[in-house]
């Protein structure tokens, strides 16, 4: 592929300096992103919510960030100061949250914090905002999106929370997408229902994706390729199709443990965790 | 050789992850409060307050010569000096002498204060919240009522129809002081009613009474003190405000406020007989604001 | 693909009802309030009989004959039952009946009504100083948290409420009126222009400048700038502080994170987003501050010799006015409550979510 990578990242370190003692959330991640959907999978500690934090440099005060190499689209973002940070954010790389209970607003309308999104990065008067806020709306399968407009955080479900957040951050038309659990925080049927949502929007906008998750499974059905992270370490990377022939025993256990409706065990799988995992794992 | 190793078991003793009696248990959570409270420089400056206050009133009297009434006519107003340390006051008596006197009585209401607001409002807090319905109702109610009334007003109306004094002071101010300790404890009460060994308790046949007595109130103290440390600056702004009305310590008591009252009339020739009383005041209140905030993150440490 | 959502059923219900709702909650503030003050002139009536003194020969004297004194104690109606007497004592009060002062033979309410506005012109000039000092610089120590910005703000407003207002009261006078003579002496205006400005409103600054008398304005505006810069400055002390901490718990939300994944700035998260959620209970902090204003107000207008309503309750408590006294009470208690319960409905009328 002669194009140049979405995210290049080599050697990625995150140090937290906490009062007694320093705790190390990345310990040496590298990976590349195309225009392509990549799942990031790993348990509570994997470090996996903080790869997404640490790329838009809004980590915790006295936290350290280093890395060999940290390049979106090209640029060394390592070397911006925080007025071209947050030109990227929003812009060219968006996160979205868990849960839209925390995550909104609670005093602001839907349609306003969407509204705003869109006036940080393109001067446009609040009728045309609001018409870009409409119009995302329309385009995330809300009806009636100009009375959900006038609604506040607290009187919509979660879905329609999510797809507030998820409109929020893709009205400036970024080219990159951080979903960190985007569906944890959701009914299982109207899980699926978002996924395939964001999936079809990703791809009218051709855009990258860095999905976050703790769920193999999910990660595996929506994405290209898979990244699975352990104490800060990266496994093991590999294409979500051939997962079933994944290498490394975390991964391998990670995929024994999934129940499988159709198959008869005398127990359950767990994971036996190897203290060799916490040494260098694969470059 | 020994000392070091004394030093070193003593601490380990406190500091132990499993301790074997209660009283090591309880000394090594008193150990590990004081050493926060030793990290944080403003939070130990105010317990180095309390404490200078508490050596002042117990110790004082004994240390400095003369009374806090010794008049001296001719000497008075008199600047400080070598003699008088701060000066004389309108009727020639020596001020510091009066300073050190006073704090007996600043130490006296802060003590009889706390004494009736404590208990007072433990009861009916964790009888509320114990109990909840039509006493909780109730009980929520009166609080609430004695919450709305203001301080010192109420103190005021209530010494104009009582003889001034310090006593009429001090019922007047605990009469407005203890409804946040009911809410409190209420509130504390409520969280652990229905947790598993309250109710193991009762099963092994603890009576209301005792099971509020051992088991909830202890658990109502942390927020109760630091509550009571940071109402402690109040209450003697307070009641220096009083003594400055004339409606706390009578005169010839060397009470801080009243001390201010005296001397304001001289204030601009004279400065010190009213300044310096106040600087006694504001750094006895200033000690307990330090404390009490440095008990809260000891406490309750969410970096507030 | 394309399934649709609507907006919530309940959230439609909700609206249909929302009046009722609020109804409900003023029904139940008011029944509140009614509940507190019910309490404070229970309170007002048992010290008003605490007091050793006989009323009666308060008014007839001593050497009355007894059949005046039975007469007098008859009118008084101190033979009834007690609870009949609060009775009595009730009706009166909602009937704006607070006796008669014994200092001045007019009634009690129209001694208050006198005094009142000179209190809250004080109070308001003082608390508009604390809300427009004390709101930014808590906002400011919470967004600088650990830093030395935080530190002496925290430092500023610990000094601010350790200190007693009477006491700043003096040195400021001696300081900035005795020695710098920046500022004009105690009272309201100089002695050779009382009662030179019709009464309008009662607040002298607001009459003087309808009066077109801009002498006079000058002259009470010198007079007021010590006081309710002082007590300005105990104000925001309390409130810089509870700014700082309710600032603090929104910092960690996570909506402050999502408002700079948008690309805000970190002075607009702050001041756009994290302020309109620590509005309601600044409203009751506010509130409550006003009430130590009035509460302290007693001591205040005795040291500058303000004609307030602590002026005259001070006066009137040496003057042993009792029916003074308890009146002057009764209104600082009153207003007292109220400030209190505003909390209550600035949290119906501002916070989205108890729509």
């Amino acid at each position: 592929m002669t194009e140049t990578p979405i995210l290049a990242v080599e050697d990625l370190v995150v140090r937290y300096r906490g009062q007694h003692r320093e705790t190390i959330a990345l310990n040496g991640i590298s990976f590349v992103l195309g225009r392509e959907r990549l799942g990031i999978v790993g348990e509570s500690g994997s470090g996996k919510t903080t790869v997404g934090r640490a790329l838009l440099r809004l980590l915790p005060p006295r936290t350290e960030v280093t890395a060999r190499r940290l390049d979106f689209a090209g640029q060394d973002l390592r070397a911006l100061d925080e007025a071209a940070m947050r030109n990227i954010r929003g812009r060219r790389i968006s996160m979205v949250l868990q849960d839209p209970k925390f995550s909104l607003n609670p005093v602001m309308t839907v349609g306003r914090q969407i509204a705003e999104s869109y006036r940080v990065h393109h001067k446009a008067s609040r009728k045309e905002a609001r018409e870009r806020a409409l119009a995302m709306l329309e385009e995330l399968s809300i009806r009636e999106p100009g009375k959900v407009f006038d609604l506040y955080p607290h009187e919509v479900s979660g879905g329609m929370g999510q797809r507030v957040m998820i409109a929020m951050m893709l009205v400036p038309e970024p080219a990159l997408l951080i979903a960190d659990e985007p569906t944890s925080a959701l009914d299982v049927t109207v899980q699926a229902q978002l996924l395939t949502l964001i999936d079809a929007l990703i791809r009218r906008r051709g855009m990258a994706l860095l999905l976050i998750s703790h769920n193999i499974n999910l990660v595996a059905s929506f994405c290209d390729r898979v990244m699975v992270m352990y104490a800060g370490r990266v496994m093991e990377t590999c294409r979500a199709a051939d997962l079933a022939e994944a290498r490394h025993p975390y991964t391998r256990g990670l995929l024994a443990c999934r129940p499988v409706v159709d198959e008869t065990r005398e127990e359950l799988a767990t994971l036996a965790r190897d203290p060799r995992w916490l040494e260098a794992a694969e470059p | 050789m020994t000392s070091a190793a004394a030093s070193g078991g003593l601490k380990a003793w406190l500091t132990s992850e499993s301790p074997d009696s209660r009283i090591q248990a309880r000394l090594g959570r008193w150990y590990g409060g004081w050493v926060s409270l030793r990290g944080n420089p403003l939070a130990f400056s105010g317990l180095a307050i309390v404490v200078f206050l508490l050596l002042v009133a117990l110790l004082g009297p004994s240390i400095v010569t003369g009374s806090p009434f010794d008049q001296d006519l001719q000497g008075r107003l008199a600047p400080p000096s070598a003699v008088h340390w701060f000066g004389t006051d309108s009727l020639g008596r020596d001020i510091l002498v009066r300073l050190v006197y006073g704090s007996r009585i600043t130490l006296t209401i802060i003590f009889l204060v706390s004494v009736i607001v404590l208990p007072v409002g433990l009861v009916v807090g964790t009888v509320a919240g114990y109990l909840g319905g039509i006493v909780d109702a109730v009980l929520m109610r009166v609080t609430d009522i004695f919450l709305a009334f203001p301080r010192l007003v109420l103190a005021l109306a209530f010494v104009a129809a009582l003889k001034p004094g310090i006593d009429t002071a001090i019922i007047a101010i605990s009469l407005t002081t203890w409804p946040p300790y009911a809410r409190l404890a209420r509130a504390e009460t409520l969280t652990i009613r229905n947790t598993d060994y309250i109710q193991a308790a009762r099963l092994q046949g603890a009576s209301v009474a005792r099971l509020l007595w051992s088991h909830v109130m202890p658990l109502c103290l942390p927020s109760v003190i630091v509550r009571l440390t940071l109402d402690m600056a109040g209450v003697i702004l307070t009641a220096a405000g009083l003594g400055f009305l004339g409606l706390g310590a009578q005169p010839p008591a060397p009470e801080w406020g009243l001390m201010i009252a005296d001397g304001r009339q001289y204030v601009l020739d004279q400065w010190w007989v009213a300044t310096i009383p106040g600087i006694a005041i504001f750094t006895v209140s200033l000690g307990f604001n330090l404390l009490g905030d440095g008990l809260r993150d000891v406490f309750d440490p969410k970096g507030l | 693909m394309t399934e649709t959502l609507e907006p919530r059923e309940k959230t439609a219900r909700i609206r249909r009802f929302r009046p009722l709702i609020l109804l409900r909650a003023a029904f139940r503030l008011v029944v509140s309030i009614a509940l507190t003050l019910f309490g404070l002139t229970m309170a007002t009536f048992v010290i008003g009989r605490l007091i050793p003194i006989d009323p009666v020969l308060a008014i007839v004297g001593d050497r009355a004959p007894q059949d005046v004194y039975d007469a007098t104690r008859l009118e008084l109606g101190l033979d009834q039952p007690l609870y009949l007497q609060y009775f009595h004592y009730l009706k009166k009060l909602l009937a704006g009946d607070f006796g008669v002062s014994l200092f001045s033979s007019q009634p009690v309410l129209t001694d208050l009504l006198n005094v009142l506005p000179a209190t809250i012109e004080l109070a308001t000039v003082a608390i508009v100083i604390g809300v427009f000092l004390g709101l930014p610089m808590g906002v400011v120590a919470a967004s600088n948290q650990g830093r030395w910005p935080d530190h002496l703000i925290r430092v500023v407003g610990l000094i601010g409420y350790s200190m007693p207002v009477f006491w700043l009261g003096i040195i400021g006078l001696l300081l900035f009126y005795g020695q710098l003579g920046w500022v004009s002496g105690p009272g309201r205006v100089d002695a050779a222009f009382e009662g030179a400005v019709d009464p309008v409103t009662g607040f002298l600054l607001i009459d003087s400048l309808l009066a077109g008398n801009t002498e006079i304005f000058f002259n009470a505006l010198s007079h007021i700038v010590l006081p309710a810069s002082l007590l300005g400055y105990v104000s925001l002390a309390y409130i810089s502080r509870m700014t700082r901490s309710f600032m603090l718990g929104q910092l960690r939300q996570e909506y402050i994170l999502t408002a700079q994944l948008k690309g805000l700035s970190r002075r607009r998260v702050i001041w756009r987003h994290a302020l309109g959620n620590i509005m309601v209970p600044l409203i009751t902090v506010i509130a409550l501050s006003y009430g130590y204003l009035l509460e302290g107000a007693v001591l205040t207008e005795t040291v500058f010799s303000w004609p307030g309503l602590g002026l005259y309750l001070k006066n009137s408590l040496f003057n042993a006015d009792l029916n003074a006294v308890l009146g002057g009470t009764l209104a600082v208690g009153s207003a007292f409550i109220g400030l209190n319960m505003l909390s209550d409905v600035a949290y119906l009328v501002f916070d989205p979510r108890a729509r």
